[in-house]
């Protein structure tokens, strides 16, 4: 028994000694280290680590697989293991993968993909390619997993060529600054290829696609705080998509709600930072916040209401007015969809001027994105409350899940406006032929009379008397009010109806 | 070499607030737009020191156009 164990103890080391110090010296840890750090002690059990043993060159064929825990919540992981070939992929390990993906679907655990790899070992690519078990049924899995259970990728390297698609079917991707990337061509092949020159950090790197693509989620400034965020991030979610996410204990807000007073603006075109809001309303220190560097006019981002998770889509008017751009609206229909998939109740915080206008936002297809944002709520299988805390314009309301869009209620602070646009466009467009025969001189002193009148006719009062929406809240009120509605409201219980088309 | 301070947004300049010759640092408010009638803050990402303002109170500006450069 002595040798098995020390023929264990081998395969456990990984590949040759000179490619731990490679790694080590980028920052790198080794792919156990990592697995270590994810997994609380002594958890892991182990799968295929003696897969491709033949072979002394390809110790566990290049990546480890198994099951562990995470603050005593079972999960399945896979992790590459870059001092073996960079990580690449053989039959074995495609196997192995694959295995570990079935495994998470038997067991509904959440999975977890720690990625650092070259992509396909050419040599072998008959046998890991394009076959029925070969690397397209890794993703063909992933998609098929999607919102059963959490699927969560950690990037410490590249994701290179077909690799690449790991990360983009997972539900979040942490990337570590400096070292993670992900491409479909390397810089060489761009350059032989298309001729263009350009650096792997500028076309691939980490912070490009936490803030360009949005291809990632986090950014990271190393592993181990990668690793730290994807545990605090797992700690909101569900094992599955039949289970409630867990609640933590309760804790005040950093301030209290009676501050949104002072926050707002007097100016309804002043900007002011949707984060101080958030501070008033939800538990201290709980929002975690999911593509923070992408699209800044939206934040998404789990959050605790007296320790109940819950998930916010809140307007930023500090980023572009808070005005909702194509990048914004697939931020949000993203997020929304993983909020509905894991049954954390949705708060949208409107304060929102609408939908860009204008030929850049139409040529890239504004209409296409905020129909996706406005389709993924309203299939949103969660409940959901909307707060306007200054103004909802246009189909901004629509997309801020406003009455229509079956919303368990539309909540209003008293600086709320709801219309189809403001007041002086709004006047502006009604009047245009009148305000165009008047004299000069006249123009302005007619234009703040129909201002004036129209003000007061979309008073949220007056909103508040028809019925248009269900409450007014007083600043101090807002965050008792939403921790005791979202108690009462419930996951929807129909059957899902069939996706339908998602536009897109 | 330059550094360009660019609109996040199309819009109308509203107000320019540094000329030629200021010293700006990084986060500092060099001008606002005016966009969906809401007032949207330009700012530096880094420092330096004014070279040009490309633009005056009153014109277009689309997305991604230079408003201030710096040296």
């Amino acid at each position: 028994m002595k040798d098995l164990q020390q023929v264990q103890e081998k395969l456990r080391q990984g590949g040759n000694s000179k490619y731990h110090q490679k790694n080590a010296e980028t920052g790198k840890l080794f792919a156990r280290e990592r697995i270590a750090l994810l997994c609380d002690a002594g958890s892991f059990v182990e799968d295929g680590l003696f897969a491709n043993c033949v072979d002394p060159e390809l110790p566990a064929d290049g990546v480890v697989t198994g099951l562990g825990r995470i603050d005593g919540r079972a999960v399945a992981l896979m992790a590459n293991d870059s001092t073996v070939k960079a990580g690449s992929w053989g039959a074995r390990t495609v196997e192995k993968i694959l295995r570990i993906q079935e495994t998470a679907a038997q067991l509904r655990v959440p999975l977890f993909y720690l990625v650092d790899s070259a992509g396909a070992r050419i040599t072998d690519q008959i046998e890991m390619f394009p076959g029925r078990r070969g690397a397209g049924k890794i993703f063909y899995n992933q998609v098929r997993l999607s919102g059963v259970v959490p699927q969560i990728c950690l990037l410490f390297g590249p994701s290179a060529a077909g690799g690449a698609y790991i990360p983009a079917f997972c539900d979040v991707v942490f990337m570590v600054e400096g070292n993670a990337s992900m491409y479909l061509g390397s810089p060489r092949m761009a350059e032989a290829v298309i001729g263009e020159k350009v650096t792997l950090e500028e076309m691939g790197g980490a912070r490009m696609h936490c803030s360009v693509s949005g291809c990632g989620d986090l950014l990271a400034k190393d592993e181990k705080e990668a690793i730290a965020k994807a545990r605090t991030y797992l700690s909101y979610l569900p094992q599955d998509e039949t289970q409630s996410p867990p609640e933590a204990k309760a804790k005040a807000s950093k301030r209290p709600s009676t501050d949104l007073a002072a926050i707002l603006p007097a100016s309804p075109a002043r900007a002011y930072n949707m984060r101080d809001v958030l501070d008033a309303v939800i538990d201290e220190g709980s929002f975690f916040e999911i593509k923070e560097l992408y699209a800044k006019e939206i934040l998404t981002g789990f959050a605790r209401l007296e320790g109940q998770p819950i998930g916010i889509v809140a307007n930023q008017p500090l980023s572009k007015g808070g005005v909702l751009f194509v990048e914004s609206s697939n931020k949000a229909a993203r997020f929304i969809q993983i909020c509905s998939a894991y049954g954390l109740p949705i708060l949208f915080v409107a304060d929102v001027p609408g939908f860009m206008i204008g030929s850049k936002t139409e040529k890239e297809g504004m209409i296409r994105a905020g129909a996706k944002m406005i389709y993924a709520l309203s299939n949103a299988r969660v409940p959901k409350i909307s707060l306007v805390v200054r103004k909802a314009f246009g189909a901004g309301l629509y997309a801020m899940a406003g009455p229509a869009f079956g919303s368990d209620c539309v909540l209003a602070l008293p600086p709320a406006q709801i219309a189809v646009m403001g007041p002086e466009p709004a006047v502006n467009a009604v009047y245009y032929n009148k305000i165009a025969e008047l004299p000069e001189e006249s123009r302005k002193a007619f234009v703040a009379e129909k201002i004036a009148e129209y003000e007061k006719d979309i008073d949220i009062s007056r909103l508040a008397s028809d019925l248009v929406i269900d409450a007014m809240v007083d600043f101090g009120q807002v965050r008792g009010e939403l921790n005791r509605r979202f108690r009462f409201y419930q996951r929807s219980k129909e059957a899902l109806r069939p996706p339908g088309i998602v536009p897109m | 070499m330059s550094k360009l301070i660019k609109s996040e947004m199309a819009g109308t300049v509203l107000e320019v607030k540094v000329k030629p010759g200021d010293k700006v640092s990084a986060g500092q408010e060099v001008a606002v737009v005016e966009s969906m009638k809401m007032e949207v803050p330009l700012t530096a990402s880094e420092g330096g020191v004014v070279k040009s303002v490309t633009k005056a109170v009153g014109d277009f500006l689309n997305e991604g156009e230079t408003l201030v450069e710096l040296q």
